[in-house]
């Protein structure tokens, strides 16, 4: 494969495939930033690949108290799923069990799409009649009572279509320790571009993926490619000097998101060197066969 | 264009019905057609171009320049563009509007609002009684839209609200909120006797707590939420105030429990 170098940092000529998924963005807020940050860590747990969670969500970014609708801190979360109605199923469900549950807090729309997801609308009816709907400045609120007050949610969020599953950066490393500096930074950096989040474990993947496997009914199996203790056993995409790869994988709310959060990844990492973090960055694709989204590496490189 | 005005060029001798001078109304009359227009409600009514001089030409922007309290139904079911009047005008301003704007700079007689359901109507003097209630036989009263007295208001405001929000910032009358349905009522200043009484839903914000309340409502407490916060910021920012009206931890009555018990009161606290 053809390959730049950038700060001694080898980068393959290759690109990372990405699909379209819907998605929406909300506003989680509450008397505190840790507890918005807590509704909102417990409402995207679980949500790392629409593989096996249904959907892929993470917070985008905090918001101080003079950027939300009602003045208290909060965050920013994003959802991501492959159709509308699993997408609306789980913002029903994560907004029940872990926003509406969670102390203090208050949920806000925060994307106007095409269409509208029912925020507040599927759960006023926790307030077993004593809800009250308020409409003003052309938003449409519902206040449940609870325990501690009550919880004002919006009735609605708008839905994307024009959203991008799948955009990913490949962190190859001479060790474990080096790698995850790597992607660390990657995260740091890409943890500061808006409309873009990285919904694995703290942004990171070590189970890189392959499209099926030999047993029947996995629908992704170990990327053996660039698994290195098979580097000998298989066709290996990996030279002697490997050891560790890490991945990240972004979801963006537009294409141009996607492309932001991983000239920032890239960015970062080369800056980072090959002595500290990655020898050499890749970026995962199945030939093209996955997705419409093709991200090239050389034309995001700084 | 430049606003189709109306001057008035003599008080009238008697009540006028300006529900036909609305943008949807006067689209496409020419000045001969719009002065033969008739807005009295004698047996001999006066014509438009008897009470007013008629400059300008755009109908989506009116401008009647100076009022009367005969000014009856100005801007009755408008729909959209721009009334100003630069006096006062008497009853059922800006009846079943249901969008636009209306913008009265002197004061208004009864029913001001009545069973509006969408737009903008401000008064910028005191308003009658029965603001944006129903008439005799009607069910409910306002059905929607924002109506903002910047003075007083009499007895009944909001009566058999439905929906939508009444800011009144000089105080009001007794029985405001009267078998409100649902919606917002916003009073700053003086309230008077009974307010909220007999409602089903809906909200009155006070600045202050309620000196003479039905004894069908009950003290909540303290409530500690979010939406106070919410909608002092929207009161703000559609200048309708310039200072949070209910603050953090406002206090709340729950009632009218004669009825339903779903209404609330919520008071700043404090005053």
């Amino acid at each position: 494969m053809h390959q730049l170098t950038r700060n001694g940092v080898l980068i393959d000529d290759t690109f990372a495939e990405a699909f379209g998924m819907r998605a929406t963005a909300i506003i989680i807020t509450a008397p505190t930033l840790k507890w918005a940050r807590q509704a909102a860590i417990t409402m995207t747990g679980f949500a790392t690949s629409v593989i096996g969670c249904g959907c892929e969500a993470a917070i985008d970014r905090d918001l101080p108290a003079s950027k939300t609708p009602d003045g208290q801190p909060g965050c920013r979360v994003m959802i991501f799923a492959m159709g509308t109605d699993e997408l609306q199923k789980q913002l029903k469900n994560r907004l029940g069990q872990c926003v509406l549950t969670s102390p203090g807090s208050a949920c806000f729309a925060d994307l106007e799409g095409t269409a509208p997801l029912d925020l507040g609308n599927a759960l006023r009816y926790f307030g077993d009649g004593w809800q009250i709907s308020k409409k003003f400045g052309g938003k449409h609120y519902w206040r449940v009572p609870v325990m501690d007050g009550e919880f004002l949610c919006e009735a609605t969020t708008g839905l994307t279509k024009l959203a991008v599953g799948g955009g990913n950066l490949l962190f190859l490393a001479a060790d474990n320790a080096k790698a995850m500096r790597a992607a660390e930074r990657a995260v740091a950096a890409i943890e500061k571009v808006p409309g873009a989040i990285m919904p694995f474990p703290g942004g990171v993947v070590r189970s890189g993926s392959k499209v099926g496997g030999k047993y029947k009914g996995m629908m992704a199996s170990t990327n053996d490619a660039f698994a290195p203790t098979l580097r000998g056993v298989v066709n290996s995409a990996l030279t002697p000097e490997v050891n560790a790869v890490l991945e990240i994988v972004i979801d963006g709310e537009t294409n141009d998101a996607v492309a932001a959060a991983m000239r920032a990844g890239l960015k970062a990492v080369i800056e980072l060197g090959p002595k500290r973090g990655a020898v050499r960055i890749s970026a995962g694709n199945y030939g093209g066969k996955l997705g419409k989204f093709h991200y090239h590496l050389k034309d995001l490189l700084p | 264009m430049k606003a189709l005005t109306f001057s008035l060029r003599v008080d009238p001798e008697e009540r006028l019905d300006l529900s036909a001078l609305t943008p949807a109304g006067l689209a496409g009359l020419t000045d001969v057609q719009i002065e033969k227009l008739r807005v009295g409600t004698t047996r001999d009514p006066a014509l438009v171009g008897d009470i007013f001089k008629v400059t300008g030409k755009d109908p989506e922007s009116i401008i009647f320049e100076g009022g009367s309290a005969r000014f009856d139904k100005v801007g009755t079911g408008l729909s959209s563009g721009a009334i100003r009047v630069t006096g006062n005008v008497g009853l059922e301003v800006g009846r079943k509007m249901s969008g636009g704007s209306l913008q009265i700079d002197g004061s208004a007689g009864d029913h001001a609002g009545s069973g509006m359901v969408d737009g903008r109507l401000e008064i910028k003097g005191n308003a009658g009684d029965d603001l944006g209630g129903p008439l005799a036989g009607e069910i409910t009263g306002m059905e929607g839209g924002l109506l903002i007295v910047r003075g007083k208001a009499g007895n009944y405001a909001g009566e058999r609200l439905r929906r939508g929000i009444i800011a009144v910032l000089k105080g009001c009358g007794d029985y405001a909120g009267y078998r409100m349905i649902a919606g917002s009522i916003v009073v700053t200043g003086r309230v008077g006797a009974m307010p909220g009484y007999l409602m089903k839903r809906g909200s009155l914000f006070l600045d202050r707590r309620p000196e003479n309340l039905a004894p069908t409502f009950v003290d909540c407490g303290e409530t500690d939420i979010a939406f106070s916060g919410v909608f002092d910021r929207f009161l703000i920012q559609e200048k309708i105030m310039d200072k949070p009206l209910l603050g953090a931890r406002p206090g709340k009555f729950g009632g009218d429990v004669a009825v339903s018990g779903k209404g609330e009161i919520l008071f700043r606290r404090g005053k």
